[in-house]
């Protein structure tokens, strides 16, 4: 059963990245294609945008759930960037919203789509830092410290800063695949080409930022990296990924390259998996929580999985007839 | 301001920011879903147009629910870390049930806005049914999370640990059914009188009647029938909270002794420290009669419980003696609709029925938040009834004062913002009509 639970775990994780990162990626492109490029963008997420966000609830309620300290835990110390994402998360989402169903054109589009911008980077930078506080494990217990140390100190470091630009390389590239079979002309298409490449030269090198400031902020990534072979599998199939990728851009096979860039995801994320296992959540002055020792009874975890199985059985089908509908079939205009 | 009032603020400010959201993208897709049903069974354009707009009316609240609902998801851990730690395995079921419910939502709603051109028309007719049910499934499950809250059940509390977790137990738990149900029929009644009234104002304003006479009746029907099924389903919850919390009952009652023939208080104001209750009307016996059902049965009084144990006597009593009020007026006006459509069918369009109607516009809405002011405070000083208090559950991190703020003023912003867009709208749909006619 915990192999389940963690399965569950990660598939959300993997497909709120996939959709729901994809959805902040779409909003970042759009600092860069202007108008034309908006047009796009905004037509492709609309259908999808709120399902596609619904993956990180998905990954809320299995945490606490499952691993309910894991949960406190994390609420209770990275409180402040937690909150900076959520603060994201409600004038993105408002600001689309807002855009979308403002019948007038007029100077309150131009904040909407201000706004829309600004918190489609801005989330996901706080979402890292987040994700890098719980894996650099700065964070204490020990209550007679500082405000500073106890609330401040376990994410404001470069690790985690890198690892949020690193999630805004991973969302924007993404975004960037996705788009290419989005696009209805030859030049948008072809702008989307480029962006992806670039993106994607991008998304490598913050990658090795990540392990260098890693470093530097005293975690030996690399290190706890070739001693996962998971994690190194997951390395070399990223890698040798990357030249079928050139190829599929190539032919314009656009469905190859987004299941390329699916799968890089997958490998990244599972990769991190592999450095992470058992531990969920490092601590700096007591045992680690990990799966193991975080784990809720197993009566709980059954309720919850064959929740999850009977939930998904509904809300999987209807999530690929939405995607049908919407993203694999020509029809008219929406 | 301390850390613990901080919290407690922006918990019920989130929360009764959300609850508006959340009642009607639950409720108004049913009456989309009527508008549609009948352009298609009548051919009428005029309905196809009412299920467009609203169906924009809904996109906007349902974003807005959907994020704040989002925030609410972290909030309870960001406030509340202590309780999630411990609540979390027992209550995350309905939880979980809760998210496939509101996945489904998501993805009907996706289908209805966007698939007007794609999809076959019953198709589409069935997803905005979908969104509706989702909608009401994922409030129905949600509740039971605070019905727990209210009636602990399905675990053993030993030294501060739960132990022997039964989820299901957990789940099922006595306050569940009534309170979702009470709020179920709260969410269509409040959504109801609020779409009602806001074509009244445009009716009466003249600007194109034949859609917003249509329209308000729509909506008041839904409205009028839950209504009317509000004084039941709230009989039925205050028996059942005479039962599991009987202080919470002497709270919004103001009972201070326990007595047989125990009055009903209509108005009044308690006073906690003199235990009196000042310029309140008294029907004695009628509150042992709502409780038990027998006019002589005793009522228990704050007198049986610890000082410290009391619920904050005078908001509880306020707020359930104005969520009362406004029930009752509700089914008045409930009741005076089906008697005018059955009999009397032009007094629907006479202007002071028309402004009966504007005036009722937020009522609704004022008796959902006061009734989980009741709810709420009247649970206090517990976050989990008579297993943890909710001092204990506050996050140790100091200086809530300040997200409370931030929040409080987005929340803010976000009212002003969705009255603007509404109004927007509006002014879009008479402008296409005006386009049309000319």
């Amino acid at each position: 059963m915990m192999v389940l639970t963690l399965v569950f775990i990660g598939v959300s994780v993997l497909l709120y990245v996939l959709l729901g990162g994809a959805d902040f990626g779409a909003g970042i492109m759009e600092i860069f294609t202007g108008k034309k490029g908006m047009n796009v963008i905004s037509k492709a997420i609309a259908p999808v945008w709120e399902a596609n966000h619904i993956w990180i609830i998905v990954v809320i309620v299995i945490l606490f759930n499952a691993f309910p300290e894991v949960y406190s835990t994390v609420t209770l110390y990275l409180h402040i960037p937690l909150m900076l994402v959520l603060i994201g998360i409600i004038f993105r989402g408002t600001a689309f919203a807002f855009r979308y169903y403002d019948p007038f054109q007029d100077r309150s589009h131009r904040v909407y789509t201000f706004m829309f911008k600004l918190f489609s980077l801005f989330t996901p930078f706080f979402l890292g830092v987040t994700l890098g506080a719980v894996i650099m494990g700065n964070m204490t217990t020990d209550d007679t410290l500082s405000f500073y140390d106890r609330f401040v100190a376990p994410w404001l470091n470069i690790f985690p800063a890198s690892l949020g630009i690193f999630l805004i390389f991973l969302f924007s590239y993404l975004a960037a695949v996705y788009l290419i079979g989005e696009a209805t002309d030859d030049e948008s298409r072809k702008q989307f080409s480029r962006y992806s490449v670039r993106l994607l030269f991008a998304l490598v090198i913050s990658g090795a930022v990540v392990f260098i400031t890693a470093h530097i902020n005293g975690l030996h990534l690399l290190n706890m990296y070739v001693h996962s072979w998971i994690s190194i599998a997951c390395a070399v199939l990223a890698t040798v990924l990357l030249p079928v990728f050139f190829y599929g851009m190539k032919k314009g096979l656009k469905n190859l390259m987004r299941i390329i860039a699916g799968a890089q995801t997958a490998a990244i994320i599972i990769g991190w998996f592999g450095i992470q296992f058992p531990v969920l959540v490092a601590l700096n002055n007591t045992d680690s929580l990990t799966v193991f020792n975080s784990v809720a009874p197993s009566k709980t975890i059954l309720m919850m999985i064959i929740a999850l199985i009977v939930g998904l059985a509904f809300v999987i089908p209807l999530l690929l007839y939405l995607f049908r509908v919407f993203k694999f079939s020509k029809g008219e205009e929406i | 301001m301390n850390n613990f009032l901080a919290a407690r603020y922006q918990m019920a400010i989130s929360l009764i920011f959300h609850i508006v959201y959340a009642a009607i993208g639950m409720t108004m897709p049913f009456f989309m879903f009527v508008a549609e049903y009948k352009w298609i069974k009548s051919g009428k354009e005029i309905y196809l147009d009412l299920a467009k707009a609203w169906s924009k009316g809904v996109a906007i609240f349902f974003a807005i629910g959907a994020v704040s609902g989002t925030v609410l998801s972290f909030e309870l851990g960001l406030l509340w870390p202590e309780f999630m730690k411990h609540a979390g395995p027992i209550i995350g079921m309905p939880f979980s049930w809760e998210g496939a419910a509101f996945f489904t939502e998501a993805i009907a709603l996706g289908l209805f806005l966007y698939g007007w051109k794609r999809l076959n028309k019953w198709v589409h007719l069935g997803s905005g049914l979908l969104i509706g049910i989702a909608g009401v499934a994922s409030g129905f499950f949600v509740i039971a999370a605070n019905g727990w809250m209210n009636s602990p059940e399905g675990f053993d509390w030993i030294n501060g640990q739960a132990y022997n977790i039964d989820p299901v137990d957990a789940m099922f738990n006595a306050a569940w059914i009534s309170q979702s149900t009470h709020m179920v029929f709260a969410a269509f009644a409040a959504t109801g009188f609020g779409v009602a009234g806001l074509h009244a104002m445009l009716l009466l304003r003249g600007e194109y009647p034949e859609f917003h006479r249509r329209a308000y009746k729509i909506a008041l029907s839904f409205g009028a029938v839950a209504a009317l099924i509000m004084p039941i389903s709230g009989d039925l919850s205050a028996k059942n909270v005479a039962k599991r919390q009987p202080e919470k009952l002497a709270a919004m009652e103001s009972l201070f002794k326990t007595q047989e023939k125990a009055p009903l208080l209509i108005g009044g104001i308690p006073n906690e420290e003199t235990q009196e209750v000042k310029l309140a009307v008294k029907i004695p016996g009628l509150l042992s009669f709502m409780a038990y059902g027998d006019f002589k049965a005793e009522v228990k009084g704050l007198d049986e419980f610890p000082r410290d144990e009391w619920p904050p006597v005078l908001l509880t009593h306020i707020s359930f003696q104005l969520m009362v009020l406004i029930g009752f007026i509700m089914a008045a006006i409930a009741i005076a609709f089906f008697l005018f459509s059955l009999r009397w069918k032009k007094l629907l369009e006479k202007p002071l029925w028309l402004k009966i109607l504007v005036f009722a516009t937020p009522l609704g809405f004022l008796a959902i938040e006061t009734g989980w002011m009741v709810t709420e405070l009247g649970r206090q000083p517990w976050i989990i009834y008579r297993i943890m208090r909710t001092e204990e559950a506050l996050t140790s991190m100091p200086g809530i004062i300040y997200p409370l703020l931030v929040i409080s003023a987005i929340y803010l912003l976000l009212t002003f913002l969705s009255v603007f867009l509404m109004q927007r709208q509006i002014k879009y749909i008479h402008k296409q009509v005006k386009k049309i006619e000319s």
